[in-house]
């Protein structure tokens, strides 16, 4: 039970969070499954629950969560161990943004981040020695990554980013500025998103420190207030040829990291439902009015009902998804998909579940609001939810909508 | 040195208890299990702290049970044992649980043996001293701290009522586990990974005859609900509490 480093004390919030298995699907997970998940589970009630309603009311990241996270091996899970990852299968590192999202989906998105759009970038498009000098690092939570594609003007269509590498000599100069970029006041590296000469967008590993390069914190977020959200700002950063990424080229390597992030976030989603969810049972059943347990009344079970009904179809979508993604076949539409539909039906859950916690809902005596605030990110960020919707259009009618 | 801990398998402490039928044995429809938290976080954890220290050597988990247990143990070698033994039976006594370890703990030559002081489900407190008896070893109980600088004796503290004893004493011995012995660790995914290539080794149980066999468990009454009497009257009261509850 360490907080170290941590600033702030902690509240002794019970987490009194049991999980809801309505279809059995535990039976479709392996030993080492169920062992990741109740290892992480554990961890999120020990070193989560206790301290992230403070964080989240004074807008403060929990930065000794990092050493944490890399610990218990939350940083690319299913990254090969030999590059610092954690050699597991793709259902595997659901279940785990599953559980950290169950948390709070700002230490879900700090494990996402690091781990499916800064290692996996670096593992699937970096040089050898790229791999070795920044991964194992990531992996053990020395080094913090960012990820650096949308820009003030470039949000849902990253295309149009203007961020540039221009040649000179050995090295690139890089001019630009990406907003909204999750952990990057405090990165080490940033994997930074740019379009060369010819117009074609490259990936570099820009370091902390490099001249011209800045990362300025946004303040002011109602939403995934634990996690900590900044610009880049790069003013002739002289970046050294040999950050570039060489194995990839155009639009596809960052959108290949943006599924791996989204097939977990489709999964993380359902932790926060499944917290919401498990609250407004519980008080559901404890909390009496007109002489018996507002969940003996109609309109209160119907919002129970629906609610574990929703969860239970979001946990099949994921666990289809999983074994989809082991078995190599996962497309970014199928991901797609997930991810809208999931983190659409936790924004509803964490709804409806506000309204049965009645007043006692919207205090931090309780994690429902947090959720949903949370979740109003998670509904935008990694595609939202209405470019969600025009992907899978895109992929039933084969017509583009987008423009 | 040589380490062995035993470990077993209880219900989750949310658990709702329920019997079967002939109110013989344990329903155990959806009860959701865990290792038994004292030899998780105190005996296993403080073999591996030991066999992490200068000294070196190994740590072997066993469990007498089904293959249901599997899990748990694998639990055990992800947290950081080097390999496991289950022996093969379904034990309805905790004597026949402590002869199956003790015939194995015979041909190992264990400078340790390490257990929980109790389950947190029958909190029997028996399987130690059986275990020690077997084998002809010392037996300390409720240890909540054990020190060695040489693997050839140990300091141990037990907890006693009202205070604490200081022991010394020389392997090998049994030792069970109290709370501060060690903390709980987590296994982590490199664990989880690794568990999956040691080796757990299923054998068949030595020939036992149970000496008894649990006839029939009762669960406590239900709580009666709250009754109000009227401050006044006082001899209502006195009646009840002679009459019905017999407290006086
Ligand atoms: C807390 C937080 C953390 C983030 N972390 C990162 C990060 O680490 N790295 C990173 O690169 N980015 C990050 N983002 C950025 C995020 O991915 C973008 O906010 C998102 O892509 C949307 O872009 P935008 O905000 O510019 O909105 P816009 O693209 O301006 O969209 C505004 C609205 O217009 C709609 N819209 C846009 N185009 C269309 C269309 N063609 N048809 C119909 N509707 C359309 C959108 O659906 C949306 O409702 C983060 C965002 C937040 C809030």
């Amino acid at each position: 039970m360490s907080n170290q480093n941590g600033t702030i004390s902690k509240r002794a919030r019970e987490d009194r969070f049991q999980a809801h298995d309505y279809y059995q699907i535990d039976d479709l997970l392996s030993e080492d499954h169920l062992l990741a998940r109740d290892a992480v589970r554990t961890w999120v009630k020990q070193e989560v629950s206790p301290i992230i309603e403070e964080y989240s009311e004074k807008g403060e990241c929990p930065t000794h969560l990092f050493k944490g996270l890399a610990e218990i091996g939350a940083f690319g899970p299913s990254i090969p161990s030999e590059y610092g990852g954690g050699g597991m299968d793709e259902m595997a590192y659901g279940i785990i943004m599953q559980e950290l999202e169950r948390g709070d989906s700002g230490i879900r998105s700090m494990a996402s981040v690091q781990g499916s759009l800064v290692m996996y970038p670096i593992y699937r498009f970096g040089s050898e020695e790229q791999k070795r000098k920044y991964l194992p690092k990531l992996g053990n939570g020395e080094f913090i990554g960012c990820f650096g594609l949308t820009e003030p003007d470039h949000g849902s269509n990253p295309n149009g980013m203007v961020t540039n590498i221009k040649e000179d000599g050995d090295s690139y100069i890089l001019n630009g500025a990406k907003m909204w970029i999750t952990n990057s006041p405090l990165a080490d590296v940033a994997v930074v998103w740019a379009k060369d000469e010819s117009g074609i967008i490259r990936g570099v590993i820009v370091e902390k420190g490099m001249k011209g390069f800045s990362a300025p914190e946004i303040h002011g977020k109602w939403s995934l207030r634990a996690s900590i959200t900044g610009e880049l700002v790069f003013e002739d950063v002289r970046v050294p040829k040999s950050n570039l990424l060489p194995n990839v080229q155009g639009l596809k390597g960052p959108l290949s990291c943006l599924s791996k992030a989204r097939y977990g976030i489709s999964w993380g989603a359902i932790g926060a439902a499944m917290d919401c969810y498990d609250s407004a049972l519980r008080y559901a059943k404890e909390r009496s009015q007109f002489g018996k347990p507002i969940a003996q009344f109609q309109l209160t079970q119907k919002k129970l009902a629906e609610m574990i009904t929703e969860i239970t179809k979001a946990q099949l979508l994921a666990w289809r998804l999983g074994t989809l993604a082991d078995a190599g076949k996962v497309t970014p539409a199928q991901i797609s998909m997930a991810k809208r539909n999931n983190v659409n039906m936790a924004l509803e859950v964490a709804r409806e579940a506000r309204q049965i916690h009645g007043g006692m809902g919207i205090t931090n005596e309780y994690p429902i609001m947090r959720h949903m605030m949370n979740l109003e990110t998670v509904l935008t960020y990694e595609g939202t939810h209405d470019i969600h919707l025009l992907i899978t259009g895109q992929d039933i009618t084969g017509l583009n909508a987008f423009q | 040195m040589k380490l062995l801990v035993c470990v077993s398998k209880t219900p989750d402490t949310t658990t709702k208890i329920v019997f079967n039928a002939a109110g013989n044995e344990l329903d155990t429809n959806g009860v959701q299990y865990i290792m038994n938290p004292y030899d998780e976080w105190y005996a296993l954890v403080r073999a591996l702290e030991l066999k992490e220290s200068p000294l070196g050597g190994s740590v072997t988990i066993i469990n007498v049970g089904p293959d249901a247990n599997d899990a748990i143990i694998r639990k055990g070698l992800a947290i950081g044992a080097d390999e496991a033994v289950r022996i093969n039976a379904d034990p309805k006594s905790a004597l026949n649980v402590a002869f199956q370890i003790a015939e194995y703990a015979k041909q190992g030559n264990f400078d340790m043996i390490l257990l929980g002081k109790e389950t947190i489900d029958y909190n029997g407190s028996e399987i130690g001293a059986m275990v020690a008896e077997f084998l002809d070893l010392p037996f300390i109980s409720y240890a909540s701290k054990l020190d060695t600088a040489d693997g050839k004796t140990a300091t141990i503290q037990r907890d006693i009522e009202g205070g604490i004893e200081v022991v010394e004493v020389a392997t090998p011995f049994v030792l069970s586990a109290a709370k501060g012995l060690a903390e709980q660790r987590i296994p982590n995914m490199k664990g989880i990974m690794m568990a999956k290539s040691k080796p757990l080794n299923v054998l068949a149980p030595a020939p036992f005859d149970e000496l008894s066999v649990p006839v029939h468990y009762d669960l406590p009454p239900a709580k009666a609900s709250v009754r109000m009497i009227a401050p006044e009257n006082m001899e209502e009261l006195v009646r009840l509490l002679h009459e019905e509850a017999k407290v006086i």
